[in-house]
């Protein structure tokens, strides 16, 4: 035993104990998590009216400045919402209200495609917490028909494929959520 | 005693060493290192980040670029008001000081980077959207398209 050879091995206690200290003081956990969003580009002018949806493929999500929600002109509780939104990109009854399927093929498959968009619209005065919420709904929507569809194609859940299957059912089913230019809508301010 | 210590020795128990103190401390201060980072700016506005379930990680921190939004701290107030405001770096910045804040922000990056760059708001759960709403314009407007909404899950630790 070489260290049984220094008596004086408490100091490195003390030091290590020092070290340890200013770690704790200056650095902190790391618990960055959020949704992730992509914007989209400033349209030019021309594009914009490319971008013409056909209106049974919408649906708009309205936050008042007073935090009420709105989907699709009916009022609605949040709760009810990721229902709404799964039905709205699912269209099991192939409603013509509802939005229209495109069969795409996929990586040698041919797969029924949504073509719905979620525009999600918000006031100024919306607080950001029922913004995000309304947003968290979103992505929960999406992402349970993500599950679904991953169980219905590949027998697993959507994170436990692998990247290629998962680059597959992202584009089966897309994340198609526009976020709308601000309006002044209501009261300002 | 006996029963265990029979087979060899029948030396005294020896008295319990410190030596392996200084092991279990460099132990935790591994830990500490690694599951840690250094605070990278001292925080002016308080912000209570809402809860959401579907979160993900920030998958390059490095790549980040904070944007906070919140009411300023105590201190603050006498300067800046109770109105939220937005924090870069380390002082309150308007709208208009996105656009150079992003371009520095840009420059610390190298080309194959600069595309992952991802803007982490962090704003506080009381804001109203309108102030966001001008600051996503802007990001738009300066091509940073790569944004996350900071949010924390539910039954978290609040940060």
């Amino acid at each position: 035993m070489a260290r049984r050879k220094f008596k004086e091995i408490g100091s490195t206690a003390d030091i290590a104990f020092l070290l340890l200290c200013f770690f704790l003081m200056t650095t902190t956990m790391g618990d960055q998590s959020g949704l992730n969003r992509r914007l989209p580009p400033i349209p030019d002018s021309e594009k914009a009216q490319d971008q013409q949806v056909n209106r049974r493929n919408i649906i708009i999500v309205r936050i008042n400045s007073a935090d009420r929600l709105f989907a699709g002109s009916e009022p609605m509780d949040i709760s009810q919402l990721k229902d709404k939104i799964k039905e709205f990109l699912t269209n099991p009854t192939n409603s013509p209200a509802l939005p229209e399927k495109e069969a795409k093929e996929i990586e040698g498959k041919t797969y029924m495609v949504s073509k719905g968009v979620i525009s999600l619209q918000n006031d100024r005065g919306t607080s950001y917490q029922a913004y995000l919420a309304v947003q968290n709904e979103l992505v929960k929507a999406v992402n349970e028909l993500r599950d679904d569809f991953s169980k219905a194609n590949f027998g697993k859940k959507f994170s436990q494929l692998g990247e290629a299957e998962q680059e597959i059912v992202k584009k089966a089913v897309p994340q198609n959520i526009s976020e709308a230019e601000p309006k002044d809508t209501g009261k300002k301010k | 005693m006996s029963k265990f210590g029979s087979s060899s020795n029948k030396k005294e128990v020896p008295e319990a060493s410190s030596n392996s103190l200084s092991d279990i401390v460099f132990m935790l201060l591994f830990f500490f290192m690694v599951t840690t980072q250094m605070r990278e700016s001292e925080q002016k506005v308080i912000i209570k980040t809402p809860a959401a379930t579907e979160v993900a990680k920030l998958e390059r921190k490095d790549l980040s670029a904070n944007i906070l939004i919140g009411v300023p701290t105590l201190s603050y107030r006498a300067l800046y008001g109770t109105d939220a405001r937005i924090q870069l770096n380390d002082s309150f910045k308007t709208v208009t000081d996105i656009r150079d804040f992003i371009a520095a922000e840009r420059d610390a990056h190298t080309e194959a980077e600069r595309s992952l760059m991802t803007v982490n708001l962090k704003v506080d759960q009381d804001v109203r959207m309108g102030i966001v709403s001008d600051v996503k314009q802007e990001l738009r407007r300066c091509s940073a398209l790569r944004i996350m909404y900071s949010a924390r899950k539910p039954g978290g630790n609040e940060k």
